[in-house]
């Protein structure tokens, strides 16, 4: 079966700036995949390839085995991107229909209406929906060819809460009726609640592609918390196999892969510990080793 | 993947620009801004310059009014082509509308040719609106068929200046507004469609005849027959026009093609 994306040997040079630095993607039909990393790690130039929005300076992108500026390739994508517009003074459902009209087999423009929620306000102008209501829009036009695969560039920025269970909701939905989701994202949440695969890109390289359940017994299988009378010095962690440490206060947290040996040193050291807690490492904590990981090397 | 088989794998041509043309023209229609600067300015400067003579013959046997009529015509469809395609690339670019649109499977060249569309139409009302005001306020009387001529030839003429309004628009940025009347009003005036170009003062009289301006008003003067160039003369130099805009705003959207998405 062709991959729905490809990315071979993909760099991107921004003049000085190597945003991409050999990228290698390929994406199944029907997969779920979430793109992850801290901001400038390359995530937006990634999906721009994939779209074709940029070119590659070197190595190859494609979009359905074809160019992703190929309109057969287009026809079968959707796409919500992070920064974009649309004409103010057209109505919702003015705009929708017009994005429909871009597609061969467009769902019908009441079905569209109702997934994202439109339906209150689709005789309202653009200009004048909020924040949540746009990227309701910006989802309806997403969903409206009826696409094979979605591309969704941060899709929860400026949801409310409710918008956003909403939103993954039905973006679950999608993908269990076999859509294909790629989506870019630093709510880790997002990607543990959406993706059966994490794509962690940092530094314009992919340093980890794997489950979210893996990527978490990958990297620090314990997170240690705790609380202390006295604030912890960095002397008291001297030498001892901890990943990360972030302290507030006088409350502590660490990341280890022997959790034991970090206590019988404290102990040991006459660290007074209240609070304690030994609890399996979430998504968060995981790719905080995983991108410290990178820098440190 | 459920896709029937058979099913096309775009969208039709036609529908797309149907739908991309109408969406254009309500675009035009609802900024009060535009409906007033497009078919309500030309209609008013009429009325302030041409109005009073448009019962008047000149001694060359042709009417003043029409002629002011054509003057100010050219004028309405040079506007529309130079506001509607510099301000329309501006916003796009600015309000990032370009970046959606382009990851959508409309073609670049549908997008093109409903801008020009629209545009088009858009001008038609306004000369209709004009001529309208001028034969039933006015009084002026010319053929169907002369109105007509003066029509298509101010249409098929505007090609220059839709080039114009494209090179404003990546030029300029966001005072493309501001641009496109510093450009455009003045050299419409220097050209005589405000006021004849024999009233112009003596060094406006000398700059007119190498306005792109100028040799448009002439393609609609010779249509009224008032005394005016070869239209192969105006049709050569608007050409000239055409291509030296053109290879501005060319060189504008490559820069900016390079930059946003190379």
């Amino acid at each position: 079966m062709t991959p729905v994306v490809e990315l071979i040997a993909a760099r991107k040079r921004y003049g000085a700036v190597e945003a991409l630095r050999g990228v290698d993607l390929c994406i199944q039909p029907g997969e779920a995949v979430a793109l992850l990393g801290p901001n400038g790690a390359g995530k937006t130039t990634t999906i721009s390839l994939m779209l074709g929005l940029r070119r590659p300076t070197s190595g190859t992108a494609r979009l359905f085995g074809l160019d992703p500026t190929n309109r057969r390739a287009r026809s079968r994508t959707g796409v919500m991107l992070q920064e974009s517009g649309v004409m103010g003074v057209l109505t919702v459902r003015e705009t929708v229909r017009l994005f429909r009209s871009y597609y061969p087999c467009p769902l019908p423009l009441v079905q569209v209406l109702a997934l994202a929620g439109l339906e209150e306000v689709a005789d309202r102008r653009v200009m004048r929906l909020s924040g949540g209501q746009r990227q309701r829009l910006y989802f309806a036009l997403a969903i409206c060819g009826d696409p094979e695969v979605l591309f969704l560039d941060e899709p929860t920025v400026g949801m409310d809460v409710e918008a956003r269970r909403a939103f993954l909701a039905g973006m679950r939905a999608a993908s269990s009726a076999g859509k294909t989701i790629v989506l870019t994202t630093h709510y880790l949440e997002e990607a543990d609640a959406l993706a059966e695969r994490i794509v962690v890109i940092d530094h314009g390289v992919v340093i980890a592609d794997t489950s979210p359940r893996e990527l978490k017994a990958r990297v620090a299988s314990k997170r240690v918390s705790f609380s202390v009378a006295i604030p912890l010095g960095d002397d008291a962690l001297a030498g001892l196999p901890v990943m990360s440490v972030q302290r507030s206060g006088q409350h502590v947290r660490l990341l280890s892969n022997e959790p034991e040996t970090v206590l019988r040193a404290l102990f040991g050291r006459g660290v007074a510990l209240a609070d304690l807690e030994v609890t399996g490492a979430d998504l968060e904590d995981a790719f905080l080793a995983l991108t410290r990981r990178e820098e440190d090397t | 993947m459920r896709r029937a088989v058979g099913a096309p794998a775009v969208a039709p041509f036609g529908r797309m620009l149907l739908m991309q043309t109408w969406s254009r023209l309500l675009w035009f229609w609802r900024i009060p801004a535009w409906t007033v600067s497009s078919l309500a300015m030309p209609v008013f400067f009429f009325t302030f310059f041409g109005l009073r003579f448009a019962h008047l013959t000149d001694a060359g046997g042709f009417s003043v009014g029409s002629y002011f009529l054509a003057s100010f015509g050219a004028y309405a469809v040079g506007q529309v082509m130079v506001f509607s395609f510099g301000i329309g690339v501006s916003t796009e670019r600015m309000l990032k509308q370009d970046l959606l649109m382009r990851a959508t499977p409309l073609p670049p060249l549908v997008h093109l040719l409903a801008r020009t569309l629209s545009a088009l139409l858009f001008a038609l009302l306004a000369l209709i609106g004009l001529i309208v005001y001028g034969v039933v306020v006015g009084g002026i009387r010319e053929d169907l068929s002369v109105w007509a001529t003066v029509v298509v030839r101010l249409l098929a003429g505007s090609l220059p200046f839709i080039a114009l309004g494209f090179a404003i628009g990546y030029f300029a940025g966001n005072a493309a507004p501001a641009v496109a009347n510093l450009i455009y009003v003045p050299l419409s005036f220097a050209s005589g469609l405000f006021i004849p170009v024999s009233q112009l003062p003596s060094f406006a009289q000398q700059v007119a005849p190498y306005l792109p301006t100028y040799h448009y008003g002439q393609l609609a003067w010779s249509a009224i027959g008032a005394p005016s160039e070869p239209v192969a003369t105006s049709l050569t130099w608007l050409t000239g026009y055409m291509v030296l805009f053109l290879a501005f705003a060319v060189r504008a959207y490559r820069r900016e093609e390079e930059q946003k998405f190379g």
